[in-house]
């Protein structure tokens, strides 16, 4: 398909938002996109620093994630991790859950991926910023 | 009168299980699969986080838990499962710019995730079995 043709069969306005017809599926695909790209530097660094703590003790794991670099990069681990986890099991969820179970499952699916970031940030900062 | 023809079975449209699963098919859903895997090692990713601040009483068994031998089995799959999510998720980025759609690409693209997924999750385990040994 010529993609010039495409262009001239969508209003001037169309264009200019850059919404397909669903209005709204675009700001999903992007942001699983935006924190995919995020995810390959930050979990790459998480799986070489697991493999370089191979056999280490709890004192070498907390020395490690203490240092302000690790824990910076550990937090934005998790907010990009179930960013990027919530839009895909909706995703999962929207195609295989047909009833009013379907509300129920995204909402509890939302909450489930706050609630776990923010105890993941909240240990990090505990390990990071205490004594 | 004949029977209503809702009280008769009707025909289904073919589904998923008559064809031969392909390369692409497999890869696709293997792709769903292993994200919905990852979410839940993300789950313990927090619990080993929330152990560790917790402090070394609550640490030790989530290490003795993962240390053993069913909780390096998982370990081993969830590795695997994330070097195939990162590589096909790679190959996804690569097509949301329009390329390598060509069924030559799209197949030898798709070899290249398996072998990239097997080499890497081998050299992870080797490269963590030298370190902590």
């Amino acid at each position: 398909m010529d993609p010039q043709n495409m262009q001239n069969m969508r209003s001037p306005l169309a264009r200019a938002i850059g919404l397909g017809s669903a209005k709204e599926g675009v700001g999903s695909w992007w942001a699983q996109r935006v924190s995919a790209v995020a995810l390959v530097p930050l979990t790459l660094w998480f799986a070489a620093s697991i493999i370089a703590n191979s056999g280490s003790d709890y004192a070498t794991f907390i020395v490690w994630l203490r240092t302000p670099l690790t824990a910076v990069l550990m937090i934005l681990l998790l907010i990009a991790l179930f960013y990027h986890s919530a839009l895909g099991l909706q995703v999962v969820i929207e195609d295989y859950v047909h009833s009013a179970t379907k509300f129920a499952a995204v909402i509890a699916l939302r909450l489930g991926c706050s609630a776990l970031v923010t105890a993941g940030v909240v240990a990090v900062l505990r390990i990071t910023l205490s004594g | 009168m004949p029977s209503p023809t809702t009280t008769r079975p009707r025909p289904l449209s073919p589904n998923v299980q008559i064809y031969r699963p392909q390369l692409t098919s497999v890869l696709s859903i293997l792709n769903r699969i292993t994200g919905v895997l990852l979410s839940a090692s993300a789950v313990v990713l927090v619990v080993w986080l929330v152990a560790a601040a917790w402090g070394p009483q609550t640490y030790a068994p989530m290490q003795a838990a993962i240390a053993s031998w069913s909780g390096r089995i998982v370990l081993f799959a969830a590795t695997f499962a994330f070097f195939l999510h990162l590589c096909g998720g790679i190959r996804h980025l690569v097509w949301d710019t329009v390329h390598g759609f060509e069924l030559r690409s799209i197949y030898i693209s798709g070899w290249a995730v398996v072998a990239a997924s097997v080499v890497l999750t081998v050299a992870a385990w080797i490269a963590s079995a030298l370190i902590g040994a």
